[in-house]
């Protein structure tokens, strides 16, 4: 009897631990593909020393903020991952939108992150500690180390080694703004550049791009002026 | 007892005020060990709307360019358009209160404003001037 027990636990144990191994497996496999579709890799020759001196392994601490366990809503999650660390939002977010990581491939932010004294033209310097820890998050959660939407559309718009310092310069927000008129932004006092996320996007602080949370300020919702645009396109014609 | 539990609350409740005249006077320590001193609010003013000529962009870079000429009121980023909270102790208790805070901002907006960092002697009249607000 005793020793039945004992099979049974041994039995139970061993399944739970295939059933385990076969979910991390499961993880590696899509950590794998979406990164070789997001062009990471030893192309880009970056090594990241971090604050613990180790090497940066993009597998590390990839996707935790949302259930890892499901892969579907991994790939259901849209926009950008939030921005979860408080330090970030309190250091960055103090002069401009808090951009989340995962608008950029971590080969950007460790170009921006090695160049704050010169920072777009400001400077921005940080005690080496605090940089550190700010690197090592964004690193951790850079587009080519999510699965959110819009950091994937992101990576894929990008050829392997393209850094970009801004989102803006990136393919796919070009081709996203590419029906605005400098009107809406450059020229509208309230914008004024395309930097400025949370202007016309309504929820960019939770991570979030949805053309249905646009609202341009002088113009509107996005959706009416679109049609309103292509009417005038049509008429033109 | 009872006596006792009262003031260490009183205590409590006054450090938020204190707060910034304790950063501040570490921070004139420091500077104070680098030979700077006695500090003057006049000429940290003086030093605050001084205007400077940025040497890359040729445009004319001071303190109130972001924080306004009132410094109890909100300013702006010259470049972001971010808000920026009040400068004043007065109207933001929070302002110099954390010394690594106080250090940070010197550093970036010294490089900014003047194009170099500023001196021992700047640093301390600057805050002089700013503990008085």
């Amino acid at each position: 009897m005793k020793r039945k027990l004992l099979f049974t636990s041994a039995a139970i144990l061993t399944i739970a631990m295939f059933g385990i191994s076969g979910i991390v497996l499961g993880d590696d496999d899509d950590d794998n593909r979406s990164r070789s579709s997001a062009g990471y890799g030893d192309r880009s020759g970056y090594s990241h020393p971090g604050p613990s001196g180790k090497q940066y392994d993009p597998a590390y601490s990839r996707g935790r903020q949302y259930d890892p366990a499901s892969q579907r809503s991994r790939q259901k999650a849209p926009g950008v991952a939030p921005v979860n660390n408080l330090q970030y939002l309190e250091e960055c977010g103090s002069c401009h939108f808090p951009y989340q990581p995962g608008l950029l491939p971590a080969r950007s932010w460790a170009k921006v992150m090695g160049n704050l004294d010169n920072h777009f033209s400001e400077n921005a310097e940080l005690p080496a500690e605090d940089g550190n820890i700010l690197l090592d998050y964004l690193l951790k959660n850079s587009a080519d180390n999510s699965s959110y939407k819009r950091s994937v559309k992101i990576m894929n718009s990008l050829r392997p080694g393209d850094a970009p310092l801004r989102v803006s310069e990136t393919p796919y927000f070009l081709k996203k703004h590419d029906e605005l008129t400098p009107k809406m932004v450059q020229n509208n006092p309230e914008v004024g550049s395309f930097s400025k996320c949370e202007a016309c996007h309504t929820e960019a602080a939770r991570g979030s791009f949805s053309e249905r949370e646009i609202l341009i300020p002088n113009f509107g919702p996005w959706e009416e002026n679109e049609e309103k645009e292509r009417g005038e396109r049509d008429r033109r014609r | 007892m009872k006596i006792k539990l009262i003031s260490v609350t009183a205590l409590l409740l006054a450090l938020p005020f204190y707060a910034h005249a304790s950063a501040v006077s570490e921070l004139e320590a420091t500077y104070q060990a680098q030979g700077a001193g006695p500090f003057s609010a006049a000429a940290g003013k003086a030093l605050w709307t001084k205007e400077f000529v940025d040497a890359k962009s040729g445009k004319k870079h001071s303190c109130p360019t972001c924080h306004t000429a009132d410094l109890t009121k909100e300013g702006k980023h010259a470049r972001t358009g971010k808000i920026i909270k009040p400068m004043a102790p007065s109207v933001n208790p929070q302002r110099l209160t954390e010394v690594k805070k106080i250090k940070k901002w010197f550093v970036r907006n010294c490089k900014w404003t003047l194009g170099r960092e500023c001196t021992a002697q700047e640093k301390g009249d600057v805050l002089a001037f700013l503990k008085t607000l």
